[in-house]
């Protein structure tokens, strides 16, 4: 069997499986629709928090990026993990103690204003939206580039999929089908790695491998920096962009990852608090499976890439990158007429005037799509079809697992915190789930089509979804926990201020006249960091404002004595 | 419970979390990325000793963080009387 027929084997028995897991985790309550009835098991809950939590871009393009950026790469491992210690110690177990469904919820209790709610619901929806169609392009994109599907119809099995259990199930059926999804992404992804690891250094685990000695006695991370000088790139081991912003980005990517309402939402689900707290530990370490074998991932591609293609005569390239040219993910343009490949860095003008002259090398020869690191992998290991199957197979779950996540968002944003308990507070639990389904339903059918047609500037929304959930969510959570003194008019101003600052920051250097001008950069800080200076705003103008008006009433300062104490926690409760 | 023990509660999880955030802090920003030049210098194991915080030490330090929170938080709900049932 070849590539092709494994692929569709593998996909369609992933497939078949999410499908019976979810019938047989069907919804019978808004309670079991919103928090999977609040008792999934705190480890099961870490798994579908990974699931949830690694997207499709974490599966296929992470490693890919880091491998292009070396150490500057570490932004992403840190920040993508690191929230996840925020969360644990400062959100997750005072949140479950609260005890209802949404981060709405608790932003409107805690301020006592609706106002502050219908806000955070803006704010959650328009994350998760966005969040929502790169998964969706990003089902497309696997379907058309490996089973041979068109793009529209790889889309549109994923929304009938999505559909089918997200609706069915609500929480639950998402839960249980994380899980699952899970267990076939990290196989997916960490299979190849250990192939790889053992082939070049001799080490199954790759995180070790990774400071390994290639069989010529050099370590690999000290051949990859000679390599990378060579070539006229920077040192793979040390930083290449300013440290401000390098700080910047990481923290904006941590305390954005704390203040994501999807991923917030599922500490909701275990049935206490010290649950909650030891479900984000949980959490992390299988996030941490992943994102500890990525970056060796990306060492090993990056080493193997740039020995298997430099300077080669063009006919004697291995099948493998013949095939991946098939794709369109690798370019070969032959620029100065010698039949070989010369892969530099054409972008610094000391290697171009220097080396590259004195070879006659007119400009790198060589395109590369990020995404080939993880997806070419296993072919260049020379592993069997079935592994390359099971990374698509892989993808997909990552691409559909996170999908239904924040699809689940976007429906209780809209029949709990708009419909319940702003516009039609009368309507029975049964209505409310109707509602619930009625809205996911059409949630993931507009995603669908955003995902056919995807706008041009998905790729930048995301430093829009983490800078927002940065400024706006993270502090005034944070806040509504730890400063008892903290009111409705601090909390609101705050929000709306450092929301104001952080997107028009970002709005002016991604869309506006600032497109192109890195130089204007407030301090060098790209607009990927600015959350983090809009976080530090929201929370100045929080603690002046608030001390400059009068205190929350005493029920909200008893609500905060209780949320404080684990005793006393109930299942999450329709209030 | 009473009031006062419930403040006496409140400011050992407080010292906790300084503490545990402060190395979170450390291991991340300080060793990854604020004093990782000079921390290549050094080598662990094959990787320059600023680049391995940067990649991998920090997101054990992560995971180990929490779990010693849940030890922590456990310990401390039970010593105070404020544990689940």
């Amino acid at each position: 069997m070849g590539v092709k027929e494994w692929s569709f084997l593998i996909v369609g028995l992933t497939f078949l499986l999410y499908i019976l897991v979810a019938i047989w985790a069907r919804a019978g309550s808004t309670k079991e629709f919103y928090v999977a009835g609040g008792g999934v098991h705190p480890i099961l809950n870490g798994m579908a928090t990974a699931a949830d939590w690694m997207s499709a871009a974490s599966f296929l393009s992470m490693a890919g990026l880091i491998s292009f950026m070396g150490f500057d790469g570490s932004q992403y491992l840190l920040g993508w993990t690191g929230g996840y210690v925020l969360l644990a110690l400062l959100l997750a177990p005072y949140l479950r103690k609260f005890g209802k469904f949404t981060v709405p919820d608790f932003i409107g209790d805690r301020y006592y204003s609706q106002t502050a709610r219908i806000v955070a619901v803006l704010c959650a929806l328009f994350v998760s939206f966005t969040y929502v169609v790169g998964q969706m392009k990003g089902v497309g994109v696997a379907f058309s580039k490996f089973l041979g599907v068109d793009f529209g119809t790889g889309v549109i099995i994923g929304v009938a999929i999505v559909f089918f259990y997200a609706v069915l199930g609500g929480m639950k059926g998402i839960t249980y089908t994380q899980v699952a999804q899970y267990c076939v992404l990290i196989f997916a992804f960490t299979v190849p790695a250990i192939f790889i690891s053992i082939q070049m250094v001799g080490n199954p685990i790759p995180q070790i491998g990774m400071g390994g000695n290639l069989e010529d006695g050099t370590a690999l991370l000290t051949k990859l920096n000679q390599l990378s000088v060579e070539l006229g790139f920077h040192e793979y081991t040390s930083a290449n962009k300013p440290m401000i912003d390098l700080f910047c980005v990481t923290a904006a990517l941590m305390l954005g990852t704390a203040g994501l309402p999807h991923v917030i939402v599922r500490f909701f689900t275990v049935p206490k608090v010290r649950d909650a707290r030891k479900s984000a530990g949980w959490a992390l370490l299988f996030i941490a499976i992943l994102y500890t074998t990525a970056p060796a991932v990306a060492a090993f591609a990056r080493t193997n890439l740039i020995t298997t293609v430099d300077n080669i005569e063009y006919d004697k390239v291995p099948t493998w990158f013949n095939s991946w040219e098939e794709t369109g993910l690798l370019e070969f343009e032959d620029k100065n007429g010698d039949g070989r490949i010369q892969y530099y860095n054409d972008a610094n003008e000391d290697f171009v005037n220097t080396v590259a002259a004195a070879n006659n090398w007119k400009g790198s020869e060589l395109k590369i799509d990020r995404d080939i690191m993880v997806l070419a992998n296993p072919e260049i290991a020379n592993l069997p079809a079935w592994v390359i199957a099971l990374v698509v197979a892989g993808g997909l779950a990552a691409a559909l697992s996170t999908a239904a996540g924040l699809l689940l968002v976007i429906s209780s944003s809209i029949s709990h915190d708009l419909l319940k308990k702003w516009l039609r507070p009368n309507i029975t639990e049964k209505q409310e789930l109707r509602a619930a389904r009625i809205a996911i339903a059409v949630a993931v059918l507009i995603a669908g089509y955003a995902g056919y047609n995807p706008p041009d500037y998905v790729a930048a929304i995301v430093a829009f979804a983490f800078g927002l959930a940065a400024s706006s969510f993270f502090p005034a959570i944070i806040l509504g926990i730890f400063d008892k003194r903290m009111n409705m008019q601090g909390a609101v101003l705050g929000m709306v201020i450092g929301i104001v600052f952080t997107a028009s920051y970002i709005i002016y250097f991604k869309f506006g006249a600032g497109v192109g001008h890195p130089e204007q950069y407030w301090f060098g800080i790209s607009p990927e960091g600015i959350g983090t200076i809009g976080m530090f705003l929201n929370l100045i103008i929080a603690m002046i404002v608030s001390r400059m008006t009068s205190a929350p009433p005493l029920a909200v300062q008893q609500l905060i004595e209780e949320i404080r104490i684990p005793r006393g926690s109930s299942k999450a409760s329709i209030h | 419970m009473n009031t006062q023990s419930h403040q006496a509660y409140w400011k050992r999880n407080l010292q906790y979390l300084a503490i545990l955030l402060l190395i979170w802090f450390a291991v991340s920003y300080g060793a990854g990325i604020l004093f990782a030049e000079q921390l290549n210098q050094f080598t662990l194991g094959g990787f320059p000793l600023g680049f391995w915080f940067a990649q991998q030490g920090a997101i054990y330090v992560f995971v180990i963080l929490i779990f010693i929170y849940v030890r922590l938080m456990n310990k401390l709900d039970v010593e105070f009387g404020v544990d689940e049932k």
